[in-house]
């Protein structure tokens, strides 16, 4: 369980000077189960993940994990208390191969078989993949699926997708939700994944909307999406495409 | 042949990953006299008689054989100069080891120079591998300046690898090669310095025959105050295709320098150079690091998977 009390997070802005603040004053448990965060770009979505992992150490408030204080935890400790999280934007790596991260996911040792169920899951051939190094010969797909393969392989309580589904090519969505499904039904916990789309926020058990860095609404999906979907509220990011049955063509067409 | 001691053995396991003598030809040279040497029914090692050092003759046709020519040096103080000479045969295919450890437990330098001059016959293949190791608690530096001449005849290919990871504090490699019609040359460096650590290298290839090529690659860390200087320089003189690479991540208060040059005197010359220096990215920390991994131990996998 997660919980954030009174989280702010201000920093000085590059143009004026002035501190801005990007998350205010937020507070929210998080229990098991799926949350999807939604809300506008530049809402606060991504800076409130890296609040959680440990990325950004917050001006203001506490963050608990399972009823411990972790505001002041380095990245490493929160890692190893069970927190994970998959980068919108993977990070590629000269030298390192698929096998050598996914060995460090999964804790230091990895068995080929294991190392094929994680990459099967995201849609990868171990055979082909597992030797590749993580650098520029990969695509902006094959790395986001790697980086879901990695969360995979991490098992923990707590895993946050940053816009999963953004750069998914020649991959369908439902496999995407496959997996979230999955690690959940292995790992238990809680699942938060950032997006916008309406395919994810429909496998949510609740639903955070968070724009100008507060939170909007927050609670069970039936009584959050149906706002969202009538636009009601401040939402202009959602895509509601129904061409998204083929994400494929919808992100070569964009 | 003599037994090899504790501090043999390490520096032979470091330099040319063997645990015994190997198998097949060999000599190794230690604190500047002969241990051991082995010759086969197609490769022959020969004492040169006007300086020191050996010729190493591989007949024509040796395919899938090995000669490891390892130098130790454990003698405090000990400076030498080693002239080696390589002639391999037409259609070879052969794997050359060569590489140098010095332990130095004293408080005098430790020199070893070496000049290695290859001459690679019609259609041969090798695979030349060169490490370098420098290790001992002493205060006496350990310097190694290589040098290697290459001549490619045609339709030949050599493979180069050059490793020196720890311990040299001053370093000067000098590498040449000419190459004739249909020949080609891969060179592979990898170079990890530290402290006051100095090593230059410098590479020049010319490619003199038509369907010649070089490509040249280099990765290195440069650590706390160390400094790298990386030269290379490829010469087109003919229809030919040169690439070299020179890839550093800096890091503390090192000093890198690339100076990446390329000459063209044939219109069908097509040369390409790249070079890159910079720190290791923050993000690649992060990202090790939500995955358990402590800043340490992160900066060292991504060290370690760059020098791999």
């Amino acid at each position: 369980m997660l919980e954030l009390k009174n989280v702010s997070y201000l920093v000085d802005d590059e143009d004026d000077g002035n501190r801005k603040e990007i998350i205010k004053n937020v507070s929210l448990t998080i229990e098991d189960g799926f949350v999807a965060i939604t809300g506008p770009n530049g809402g606060g979505k991504s800076t409130l993940a890296k609040l959680i992992a440990g990325i950004y150490t917050p001006t203001g408030g506490q963050i608990l994990f399972n009823n411990e204080d972790i505001t002041n935890f380095s990245i490493t400790e929160r890692s190893k208390k069970g927190i994970t999280f998959a980068f919108q934007q993977p990070v590629r790596f000269k030298g390192l191969t698929v096998k050598d991260l996914i060995t460090i996911a999964a804790g230091g040792t990895l068995s080929f078989n294991d190392a094929c169920g994680y990459l099967s899951e995201v849609g990868l051939c171990a055979k082909e993949y597992i030797d590749r190094e993580i650098n520029a010969s990969l695509s902006g797909g094959e790395l986001k699926r790697i980086e879901i393969a990695m969360a995979i392989a991490r098992k923990t309580p707590l895993t946050i997708f940053d816009e999963p589904e953004a750069g998914i090519d020649l991959w369908s969505f439902q496999n995407l939700i496959h997996v979230f499904e999955n690690i959940h039904d292995k790992a238990g916990g809680s699942i938060i994944i950032i997006s916008h789309q309406e395919r994810i926020l429909n496998i949510a058990d609740k639903i955070l909307v968070l724009a100008g860095g507060e939170i909007q609404a927050y609670g069970p999906k039936e009584e959050v999406l149906p706002g969202l979907l009538k636009g009601t509220m401040t939402n202009p990011a959602l895509e509601q495409d129904e061409s998204l049955e083929c994400p494929t063509l919808l992100g070569k067409m964009k | 042949m003599a037994q090899l001691n504790a501090i043999q053995k390490s520096l032979l396991e470091n330099i040319a990953d063997l645990h015994e003598v190997p198998s097949g030809a060999y000599n190794i040279r230690s604190d500047g006299g002969m241990l051991g040497r082995n010759t086969t029914a197609n490769i022959d090692i020969v004492t040169k008689t006007d300086k020191p050092g050996i010729d190493i003759i591989i007949k024509p046709g040796t395919k899938n054989q090995s000669v490891h020519i390892p130098v130790l040096i454990t003698q405090t103080g000990l400076k030498e100069m080693v002239y080696n000479e390589f002639f391999i045969g037409e259609d070879c295919d052969v794997v050359i080891v060569a590489g140098c450890g010095i332990h130095n437990a004293g408080d005098e330098g430790s020199e070893h120079s070496g000049i290695h001059t290859f001459h690679v016959g019609k259609n041969s293949k090798v695979k030349y591998v060169e490490k370098h190791y420098g290790t001992g608690e002493g205060t006496g530096e350990r310097v190694m300046n290589p040098s290697t001449e290459i001549y490619m005849a045609e339709g030949s290919h050599l493979e180069m690898e050059t490793i020196q990871i720890e311990g040299i504090n001053s370093t000067e490699r000098r590498t040449y090669a000419k190459v004739e019609d249909g020949a080609s040359i891969v060179i592979k460096e990898k170079i990890m310095t530290h402290d006051r650590q100095v090593a230059t290298t410098d590479f020049k290839a010319e490619l003199v025959g038509t369907g010649s090529s070089a490509d040249i690659c280099s990765r290195s860390v440069a650590k706390d105050n160390s400094k790298q200087t990386f030269r290379s320089n490829i010469i087109g003189a003919a229809e030919c295709k040169g690439h070299s690479e020179c890839d550093a991540i800096i890091m503390d208060h090192a000093i890198v320098e690339a100076i990446p040059e390329l000459t063209a005197s044939n219109i069908d010359a097509s040369l390409i150079h790249e070079a890159a220096i910079g720190k290791i990215a923050g993000e690649q920390l992060i990202k090790l690091m939500t995955l358990g991994l402590t800043e340490e131990e992160a900066e060292e996998q991504i060290i370690t998977g760059f020098l791999k």
